[in-house]
């Protein structure tokens, strides 16, 4: 890649934003040396859900051995790492701390450059990982935290075009599985029961007003509840299977109907998927088929293991700022409410 | 041999570097502002300040809590790391018998003590012995001030009350224990870091990769998950 001036840059990342702790090393922006992520999900489930306060005594536990493991993989020393990025926000503020204060401690150790990252330029540049980016580009963001559409003119240039009012797309999925007693994390028990089933019953899609990229999954959700609750006053019974269908399809409709109007709107070459609910099968498919007519715009999935959280992503998104000369000092700090577009 | 000492462990921050005989610097503050902000530029200068580059320690302690959870953690997670990357041992050191030590050469026992809230404390007690230094009488607790108040009332020595917290708790403390109850002097309220690192030249290294705080209590989350399991 050009911009680079160094053809071997090497960057070791962390990020320990939420339940995964995880380092990697990344060459020259796109290429995976080693990426390691130690998962907290099964100490979680237990409370149904992440509680911050664990997270962050986990990510303690984690943090040196993963960043060891890491470089054994890449058979690499600090002596070849050219610069130290991490996930400075957003995220919950006691696990990024864990991140932040390693990777100043490391970066100040060896002497070398730090770099921050924002979480979800981290997972927009997952897709450097598999394609080289062609600009404009247009980024679905779906996870717990973000539902987000991000337009992109250059590198490192973040608009958000659209954002989530209330609930972001993640949190529908978890509230609806506790809804349906399903275990958490229940988004991939609705995608399994989604396949299983048929969109039968006919849920909201909040399109809100005209021309708006923005969205809105408050009211899908309530309207799950009461649709259960109702059947259940009744006495009837709803199979969890059309329940999930019917859910997921007004999800996905929404979501696949704003990337495209957008993407024709901004006349984009590429969309890329990012988060965790890029994971969804029915999301991914559903995606595949609108944009296969669509032969001008390249449509970019990552595979599974880099849609969900690591620091392979951050280490991908570190390598444009270093190059574009950015730096973080010994200040810096977890933002949990961190701006993309700075 | 140079040592760093980091504590955050509370709204003190300190750093200090240690030869065997000699303590070269220290930053000592007492303000509630972010440890993860200023703890590295503080070991960033002062290293700088006494001409140490970070490839020259030979040795980290750290304060390994009682305190504010997310306080210990930030000290915590900078030592490990340091130790780890740098190869070098890893000490730590209880944040309550750094803060003893300031009632070096006290005739009587030393309860050094942090606040945690609803007339609760994080104390200990220790005891200055000329030959053996600070020892560990009772070990580090979670416990209601007045409570410890009468349990300490069996000693029948005075007793040295040391910590920025005292304010707060000392009405309770006078009250129960009366004379016996000794209270420190505002100058000897702030644990000091070159204290930590003399302690911690004393101890034996501990494994990085294992090396976690000491909570003294579960997080809620999990004492209340932890119950339910035992009603159920
Ligand atoms: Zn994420």
């Amino acid at each position: 890649m050009g911009e680079f001036m160094n053809e071997n840059q090497l960057i070791l990342a962390l990020e320990t934003s939420c339940d995964e702790t995880a380092a990697a090393v990344i060459r020259n922006g796109h290429e995976i040396v080693a990426n390691v992520v130690a998962s907290q999900i099964e100490s979680h489930k237990r409370f149904g859900g992440v509680v911050p306060e664990i997270a962050s005594r986990h990510h303690v536990e984690q943090i040196t051995v993963v960043v060891e493991e890491t470089l054994n993989q890449a058979n690499l020393t600090f002596a070849d790492i050219d610069a130290i990025a991490v996930t400075e926000g957003p995220g919950l503020v006691g696990a990024l701390l864990i991140g932040v204060n390693a990777a100043k401690a490391l970066a100040f150790a060896h002497q070398k450059p730090l770099i921050g990252v924002h979480h979800i330029a981290g997972h927009i540049y997952a897709n450097q990982l598999i394609k080289k980016l062609e600009f404009p580009l247009l980024s679905l963001v779906v996870s717990g935290g973000h539902t987000e559409l991000v337009y992109m003119e250059s590198h490192g240039q973040f608009k958000v075009i659209g954002e989530t009012r209330d609930d972001a797309a993640g949190e529908a999925y978890d509230k609806v599985a506790r809804t349906l007693s399903l275990p958490y994390p229940g988004g991939p028990h609705i995608d399994r029961l989604a396949h299983e089933g048929e969109p039968l019953i006919d849920l909201p899609r909040a399109w809100l007003e005209e021309g708006s990229y923005d969205f809105s999954f408050s009211g899908l959700k309530s309207a799950v509840i009461n649709t259960v609750h109702n059947a259940k006053q009744k006495g009837e019974e709803i199979l969890p299977q059309t329940l999930a269908a019917s859910f997921q399809a007004s999800v996905i409709d929404v979501l696949v109907t704003k990337t495209v109007k957008a993407a024709k709107e901004y006349n984009v070459k590429q969309v890329l998927l990012a988060g965790g609910v890029a994971a969804n099968k029915g999301l991914r498919a559903a995606l595949e088929e609108a944009f296969a007519p669509l032969s001008n715009i390249e449509l970019i999935i990552p595979p599974l293991s880099l849609c969900t959280d690591n620091a392979a992503m951050i280490g991908a998104a570190a390598s444009v700022r270093f190059a574009q000369g950015k730096r973080s000092d010994m200040s810096l700090n977890a933002n949990p409410g961190l701006d993309l577009e700075e | 041999m140079k040592m760093l000492a980091i504590d955050t462990s509370n709204f003190v921050m300190g750093v200090a570097v240690v030869e065997e005989n000699k303590v070269i610097g220290e930053i000592i503050t007492n303000l509630k502002k972010n440890h993860s902000v200023r703890v590295m530029n503080a070991v960033e200068s002062l290293l700088k300040d006494c001409d140490i580059t970070p490839s020259e320690l030979d040795r980290i302690v750290v304060a390994h809590g009682p305190g504010s959870y997310t306080g210990v953690r930030i000290g915590v997670t900078i030592a490990k790391t340091l130790a780890w990357t740098l190869n070098i041992p890893l000490i730590g050191v209880s944040s309550l018998e750094a803060l003893a030590a300031n009632g070096r050469y006290f005739d009587g026992y030393i309860a050094p003590l942090f606040d945690a809230r609803r007339q609760q404390l994080y104390t200990g007690l220790y005891e200055w012995n000329n030959e053996r230094g600070l020892v560990e009488v009772e070990s580090d607790r979670l416990v209601i001030n007045k409570e410890w108040a009468e349990h300490l009332k069996s000693y029948n020595k005075p007793i040295l009350f040391i910590g920025n917290d005292l304010p707060m708790h000392e009405e309770a403390l006078k009250e129960v224990l009366g004379e016996q109850a000794v209270l420190a002097h505002v100058q000897q309220f702030n644990p000091r870091p070159s204290e930590l690192a003399f302690l911690g030249m004393k101890k034996e290294p501990q494994s990085v990769h294992t090396f976690v705080p000491n909570y003294i209590r579960l997080a809620e989350a999990e004492a209340n998950w932890l119950a339910s399991q035992q009603k159920g």
